[in-house]
């Protein structure tokens, strides 16, 4: 599989996309969106599997973001998510409430081809008042009276995810993070960006094919070293919490985060800044 | 001195091996809870066996399936004590972590519900906690419902919140009645105090205990082997309670 340039498969992304991205503890395609960023990409639809974090928020501050449908948008232990928080307010971006199951069960409808599938729990949240794509119907299993959430199926247009290793075939290896495997699985295109290359076919190896996702699912591969930083990537690096507070604190103010984009994402290619 | 996070690990671990509740096997703590965390490892550490998952730890967490694999566990009835916060908590122990105000938080936008309009369903016990014990979190009624404090007959539900632990006290929760009585108060709180900072109402005895103080031998284990589980996950945490940074002990 040929390899391509990281800024040109950023750029690759259509305005308007549905794009699916992992939380802040798996595998957060981080260097890809401060290309996204770079590549000035306008109206997307961000997607939180099941959750949002930094790249979320860096997204939505660049002005890059129509919409985002999640279970939540935080910075985790550095607080408040400060530009979605701001853009909300504003009215610039529009927020889907979902709860973390139910995005997970809406790509595993998509990724195994099916309409809808059911979800306990939910009932007499407000979430489902606001969602009048989820519907509520009678356990036609049951006995008795057994209400129940449908929820359909959600494919996203891109989904995309940082893993250690690619091989030449495109197979990709994510180590435990094995749930990566569903975004794959549903998305219509998957962009994956890697830390390094492998000469070794990945799935011949029994050790590593477990945390593998296979090439057949993956459209295109881009070299970004560090491409998780400032969040943790497996066993490869830790999270960089002075980033993390860094961040917070500068994208506070929208001077604060012009800075930011500036120092760490517009003039540096995130590799460089993170050394 | 004993720090208010302390105190409040141990009133949660105090509900967790309370006898009269269901038995725990297997306990998960979700996102931004570093003090149920903290409680379950005193529980864990002081010689109880129970299973903890903890979503957000690298190692020694044990899903290779992420949160997908916690909430599918968690639908089959395997998950047996959950924890939650809330922006604002209300007397029917409705959460509500989406935000004040009109939908989808018009007023003061919180992060999101994450798990919890499932989680609160299907777990046969929630603890529900939050340090900020005021007005403006304990209210009349949420302004948002995230996850509901009771759920109708006929609606799959397996437990309700067993308590709710605060930086003034603790509350235990009737959910046949959907409503709080006082358990205990902090050492230094009254419960005059905490009636004036508690917007909802609830049940109270003629005679409030303290809550109890955290153990010697709690406060040790609390300090050295529970912090030691911690540090990765919640670096702030352990620094700002108990002045540890896993930078500090590399180095050393």
């Amino acid at each position: 599989m040929a390899l391509e340039n990281l800024d040109a498969l950023a750029a690759s992304v259509p305005d308007g996309a549905l794009v699916a991205l992992p939380p802040d503890n798996s595998l957060t395609p981080a260097a890809f969106a401060r290309a996204l960023v770079r590549a000035g990409k306008r109206e997307l639809r961000l997607v939180g599997v099941p959750v949002s974090g930094y790249a979320t928020d860096l997204l939505i501050g660049a002005g890059c973001v129509a919409s985002v449908q999640t279970s939540g948008v935080s910075l985790g232990e550095a607080g408040f998510a400060p530009c979605f928080t701001r853009a909300l307010a504003a009215g610039l971006v529009k927020v889907i409430d979902a709860t973390c199951p139910a995005m997970h069960t809406m790509l595993q409808a998509a990724e195994k081809g099916v309409p809808f599938m059911p979800l306990r729990g939910v009932i007499g949240s407000d979430i489902l008042a606001h969602r009048p794509d989820w519907k509520v119907i009678d356990n036609p299993f049951a006995a008795s009276g057994d209400p129940i959430v449908l929820l359909p199926a959600l494919q996203p247009d891109i989904a995309v995810f940082h893993a250690v290793m690619a091989d030449p075939d495109g197979n990709v290896w994510v180590g435990k993070r094995r749930e990566l495997a569903t975004i794959a699985h549903a998305a219509r295109r998957v962009l994956v960006t890697v830390e390094r290359l492998t000469d070794r076919n990945l799935l011949d190896d029994d050790r590593l094919a477990p945390g593998t996702i296979s090439g057949a699912y993956v459209d295109a591969t881009a070299l970004a070293e560090r491409g998780t930083w400032p969040i943790a990537l497996l066993d490869e690096y830790g999270f960089d919490a002075a980033h993390m507070a860094e961040y917070a604190k500068l994208a506070r103010s929208e001077d604060g985060f012009r800075a930011y984009l500036e120092r760490y994402v517009l003039t540096l290619p995130a590799q460089a800044a993170a050394e | 001195m004993i720090a208010l996070e302390e105190r409040m690990a141990a009133a949660i671990a105090a509900l967790i091996l309370d006898p009269a509740a269901p038995p725990v096997r297997h306990i998960a703590v979700g996102a931004a809870s570093p003090i149920p965390a903290a409680a379950c490892w005193l529980v864990k550490k002081g010689g109880h066996p129970v299973r903890l998952s903890l979503l957000h730890k690298h190692t020694g967490n044990p899903f290779t399936e992420g949160t997908r694999e916690l909430f599918d566990l968690t639908g089959q009835g395997r998950i047996d004590l959950f924890f939650l916060g809330g922006g604002q908590i209300d007397g029917q122990a409705n959460i509500n972590l989406i935000g004040t105000g009109d939908w989808p938080g018009s007023k003061v936008r919180f992060p999101g519900s994450f798990g919890s309009a499932f989680m609160y369903l299907m777990t046969p016990r929630t603890i529900l906690f939050r340090e900020e014990h005021s007005p403006r979190v304990f209210v009349p009624r949420v302004d948002i419902v995230s996850a509901p404090g009771v759920s109708p007959p006929g609606v799959f539900r397996r437990g309700t919140a067993q308590g709710l632990v605060t930086g003034r006290c603790v509350f235990r929760f009737d959910p046949a009645r959907a409503r709080f009585t006082l358990a205990s108060v902090h050492p230094g709180e009254t419960a005059e105090n905490v009636r004036a900072s508690t917007g909802f109402d609830y049940d109270e005895p003629a005679d409030v205990p303290a809550t109890p103080d955290p153990t010697d031998q709690q406060l040790a284990l609390l300090r050295g082997p529970v912090c030691d589980e911690m540090l990765e996950t919640y670096p702030d945490f352990c620094a700002r309670v108990w002045q540890r940074r896993a930078s500090d002990e590399r180095a050393a």
